[in-house]
């Protein structure tokens, strides 16, 4: 009873995040203007970091932690890249 | 002592970033991170940083906490109007207030406070105006998120001062 | 999936709530992020998965870990230091952006550019 519980709510939440990556995803795809769209793919970046992180809770194991937080690095700097590329045209100034 | 720790607090943050990465606290690792703290403050040297003073743990203790309380509550908020939906709008509006903080790290700070609550978000800053252009997610009066903004103002202004 | 039954009863209660609640947060924001209308509304959403959904599932994971090895290492605490820095960031440019591209073509309902004090412009 106990063990099933806590597989199923588990479960759920990856289900949840599954859901908001999805979100994430569409608007993506769909967003009407360009900062829309990296708005999402930002999002997108969050929540593959959660769900990694569940999958660490899931099965005990450290090494999805540290790709979690490679996934976080490379999201920051992938947003700010395109940022700074709607503002100005160009990244490195 | 400045030649050597030219940022102390930043070297110190890195070498404990080092040993939780590295989730050991052997010899090795100490040395290794020190060396790396020593040398990556060297390295921001070069960035030019603006060197300030926070003063006064008891504040900055209790800004943490009134932060930590704004967090929750607009958290709660911003869920409840999303889940309103289209029943009843949220009513989203630009805000313009002037600030009066001349410290660099303190005007990053308050950005990243202000950012970090959900519901409202930083959005110009003009440094010849000193005024602040920040977008509200649900309005139902600007008072209150003025004096919310003031009321950060003064307590950065206390630990900075 | 043994490991997890070795978990006594109030951690596991903490853990697998703490875990549904982050990921009920984080899926709120990602559906604010499909209703809203405009851009700048848009971009209260993500802050509701940084802050809530983070904190929650990072603190769970936490607790779940530190039972489980007995090990008191909290390295969860380095990606919440890092998302708590670096998504104002993001977000801050992100505004800053849509502002300027919205100026630029000038759309109506976005606040002007802010003049410059007079006695600059005169010199």
């Amino acid at each position: 009873m106990m063990e099933l519980s806590i597989i199923w709510s588990i479960l759920v939440a990856q289900i949840m995040l599954g859901l908001a990556m999805a979100f994430a995803f569409y608007r993506m795809v769909r967003g009407p203007r360009a900062q829309d769209r990296i708005l999402g793919l930002d999002t997108l970046y969050i929540n593959a970091m959660l769900m990694l992180l569940t999958f660490g809770i899931r099965s005990a194991n450290s090494l999805y932690f540290e790709s979690a937080l490679i996934v976080a690095l490379i999201g920051f700097v992938s947003s700010i890249a395109f940022g700074k590329f709607l503002m100005r045209g160009e990244i490195i100034e | 002592m400045r030649t050597w720790f030219p940022y102390p607090l930043l070297s110190v943050g890195l070498l404990l970033v080092w040993l939780l990465l590295n989730q050991s606290v052997a010899p090795g690792t100490i040395i290794m991170g020190t060396l790396l703290a020593i040398g990556l403050g060297w390295v921001t040297l070069k960035l030019g940083l603006v060197h300030s003073h926070p003063r006064r743990i008891l504040l900055i203790v209790r800004f943490g906490f009134t932060v930590a309380l704004d967090v929750i509550r607009s958290n709660i908020a911003v869920i409840a109007v999303i889940l309103r939906g289209q029943r009843r709008p949220p009513n989203p509006g630009f805000l313009t207030i002037d600030l009066d903080l001349d410290d660099e790290n303190a005007l990053a700070l308050l950005a990243c406070v202000m950012t970090a609550t959900p519901g409202t978000a930083w959005l110009e800053y003009d440094r010849h105006r000193k005024s602040l252009l920040f977008h509200v997610l649900d309005m139902e009066n600007e008072d209150v998120w003025l004096d919310t903004v003031k009321r950060y103002e003064t307590a950065l202004k206390e630990i900075f001062g | 999936m043994s490991h997890l039954t070795d978990l006594p009863v109030w951690a596991a209660v903490i853990v697998c709530g703490l875990t549904v609640l982050g990921a009920a947060v984080a899926l709120i924001g990602s559906v604010g992020l499909i209703r809203f209308t405009s851009f700048y509304e848009r971009l209260h959403a993500p802050t509701l998965a940084t802050s809530g959904g983070v904190l929650m599932i990072c603190t769970a994971s936490i607790i779940c870990f530190a039972v489980l090895q007995s090990r008191w290492v909290f390295h969860e605490i380095l990606i919440i230091v890092f998302v708590v820095v670096t998504t104002p960031v993001t977000l801050m440019l992100l505004g800053q952006a849509a502002l300027y591209r919205d100026r630029v073509e000038e759309q109506r309902g976005v606040p002007l550019k802010q003049r410059p004090p007079r006695e600059e412009q005169a010199e």
